[in-house]
């Protein structure tokens, strides 16, 4: 039996654990993304959304009150929270649109956690008049009611997921169970960095253009790279998009910051390469929370956007070889590093992101006055004003 | 080919007719009374049991098996439980899972485990050929039949590849989408069974979709196989108490037994 050639891995991680029904489609869209890469046309339309639509480049703020609680060191911060939408997500979502359209095809249909990505996507849709089909767990629905409702003024439709742990996972099956139904017309418009190949691939290259407009702001602001680039990790997709233009810099340290919620130590968390093992989740092999039957297991965390019991692929092959590391920060480390950006510096920021704050308050103690950490500010805080109010205590 | 499974298909073919193919998860509803719903199928008329390694994340499969698979999770149901159903079966047994718990469980340690509990082959609906190196060698060396699903969507030029890594028979899905039972199969069923054929002499067993002694009928005037599973449980789910569900599933056995044969 002669085994076919390897596509679309990460050293051991990724490829491709999917029904046969979809492996067609896969490779109709790895197509289309390849000769897209090389089509200018396609470059430039989708530059030009991005500059007229998304709002890019986004800035860099420096986070000088901040950084006094940082030991010091300079925090810049990536500002994707200002993208329209008000997080990183469009980044992909306006990409992968694209070649939807270019494909022919007329519908799209995407999972979301938080709402964030369904909220992205159901704006795409509108733009370039696509039907928009969004995955949503019940659970989540119920957490996120409001990004629910801007899905709809859309023109989206919302479908709530009542199986299994009725969130993020859940949705992702029933997202694949859908695409493996209607595939001829319909595109899933993934989220994040995970799932079978082509997509972990895909959605990185749609994101790498926060890395590397960062890398050139940071050169242009302080003459030299950073010491360290932060970014949170659900999926990944944030992550791997500021990390992947400096994989080359070997000086630069890259440092995820996964969902600790409750403690890794307690077993309620979402942080599955610091807590999870090797196994096959939703099309890719990486990291999974999982039992010891392979079952996968339920993730928890306070932040929606990361609660999610898988990783991108590549996360688990950088942190393999060690060119990344991976730490995890509790709900309550994130909510003081939420709390103390808003109050510091004037900027909310979505819980997500906030992990990545709660990170560079240990990064920049460990490394001290004169260091430079650049900081994914992925997404901005709207969304997780509730959930947020009812942490601190403040009366609604 | 395993020789049990051959001398099942070898069999129906003689008698001019489909082989039968029941579904049922281990463990659901408890594990014990999956071993009798098997048996109730079997007595019924199924030649062949698909055992089901229930999963959390069956992105295949409709909501009768995803509830089912619900049921047996809660039940903690483990390798160890469906290799033991496996060796409680009377007649030909394999085992449908998807990769991540089984390779949990070991690649080579599940396939040693299913040769010795007298189980025939594994369903992989998940698995491509791609992923698939450390599973050819497993289940060679334990004689353990592998069973690929191949779709509506397959080129020609795949279903061929797919084919030849196949070592009992060949899963055709009837078509685009999960399982569950249908009120019709779809046409592209007959168009893909023909398609496979022209690429393998390996049996083309037909699943998704089937629930009824007529649709039974029609699968197997062209397919050598017919795949039964949610209709099944939909009894077990229904019913009001044990000894119905059983006997419900071994009058559904009977009459897809009588539709396998033309009648």
């Amino acid at each position: 039996m002669e085994q076919s050639k390897i596509i679309g891995h990460f050293g051991p991680y990724g490829g491709r654990f999917v029904p046969e029904a979809l492996i067609a489609a896969l490779e109709e869209l790895e197509a289309a993304h390849v000769a897209a890469s090389i089509d200018p046309d396609f470059q430039t339309e989708l530059s030009n959304l991005h500059k007229t639509y998304t709002g890019r480049p986004s800035i860099i703020t420096e986070a000088k009150r901040f950084a006094a609680h940082a030991g010091n060191a300079r925090i810049l911060l990536k500002r994707e929270d200002l993208n329209h939408t008000g997080s990183h997500k469009i980044n992909n979502v306006l990409g992968q649109a694209l070649l939807t359209k270019r494909m022919g095809k007329k519908r799209i249909i995407a999972e979301t956690g938080a709402g964030q990505h369904g909220v992205a996507s159901a704006t795409a849709a509108a733009l370039l008049g696509l039907e928009c089909v969004v995955y949503m767990g019940e659970e989540d629905t119920k957490r996120q009611s409001l990004n629910v409702a801007r899905m709809k003024l859309l023109g989206a439709t919302v479908v709530p997921v009542t199986t299994g742990s009725k969130t993020l996972k859940d949705a992702i099956n029933e997202a694949m169970r859908d695409w493996v139904t209607n595939v001829e017309t319909t595109h899933y418009l993934l989220g994040t960095v995970a799932g079978p190949h082509p997509f972990p691939t895909i959605v990185r290259d749609f994101h790498r253009i926060i890395g590397v407009e960062a890398r050139e702001q940071v050169l242009q602001l302080t003459g030299r790279l950073p010491d360290a680039v932060l970014a949170c990790v659900g999926g990944g997709s944030n992550a791997i998009g500021i990390f992947h233009p400096f994989i080359d810099d070997k000086d630069v340290r890259l440092i995820g910051l996964e969902a600790g919620g409750s403690g890794v130590e307690t077993g309620k968390h979402a942080a599955t390469i610091v807590g999870g093992t090797p196994g096959v989740l939703h099309g890719t092999r990486t990291y999974v929370l999982q039992d010891e039957n392979g079952q996968t297991v339920e993730s928890h965390s306070i932040s929606a956007g990361l609660d999610y019991p898988g990783v991108g692929p590549e996360h688990a092959f950088l942190h393999d070889i060690g060119r990344a590391e991976y730490r995890a920060i509790t709900d309550d480390q994130a909510m003081h590093a939420f709390a103390l950006l808003s109050k510091t510096e004037g900027i909310i920021p979505a819980i997500e992101t906030a992990h990545a704050l709660a990170g560079a308050l240990q990064i920049g103690n460990e490394l001290g006055e004169g260091a430079i950490i650049l900081i994914n500010l992925s997404g901005r805080g709207d969304k997780d004003v509730q959930t947020a109010a009812n942490y601190f205590g403040i009366p609604l | 080919m395993n020789s049990k499974l051959q001398e099942v298909f070898t069999k129906a073919k003689s008698e001019n007719r489909a082989a039968l193919i029941g579904y049922m998860p281990a463990g659901f509803p408890t594990l014990e009374r999956s071993k009798k719903i098997i048996a109730a199928m079997i007595s019924g008329g199924v030649d062949i049991v698909e055992v089901g390694f229930p999963y959390s994340d069956p992105v295949m499969d409709g909501p009768i098996i995803q509830q089912a698979a619900e049921v047996a999770l809660r039940n903690q149901t483990s390798a160890a439980d469906v290799l033991d159903v496996v060796s409680n079966t009377s007649v030909p047994a394999l085992v449908m899972s998807y990769w991540n718990p089984l390779e949990r469980a070991g690649v080579s340690d599940f396939a040693k485990g299913l040769a010795q509990a007298g189980g025939v082959g594994v369903i992989t609906p998940d698995l491509t050929i791609e992923e698939s190196s450390e599973w050819f060698t497993a289940t060679d060396e334990n004689q353990v039949g592998r069973v690929y699903v191949v779709a509506p969507s397959t080129s020609d030029e795949r279903l061929k590849r797919v084919s030849q890594a196949c070592s009992g028979f060949v899963y055709a899905a009837s078509l685009m989408g999960v399982t569950g039972a249908r009120t019709t199969v779809s046409d592209a069923a007959e168009n893909l069974v023909h398609r496979v054929r022209k690429v393998t002499d390996l049996p083309v067993a037909v699943g998704l979709g089937v629930s009824t002694r007529e649709q039974a009928k029609q699968v197997a005037s062209y397919a050598d196989g017919v795949i039964v599973g949610s209709a099944f449980i939909k009894l077990i789910l229904d019913s009001a108490n044990e000894k119905d569900g059983l006997e419900a599933v071994k009058v559904l056995a009977s009459e897809l037994a009588k539709g396998v044969r033309g009648a």
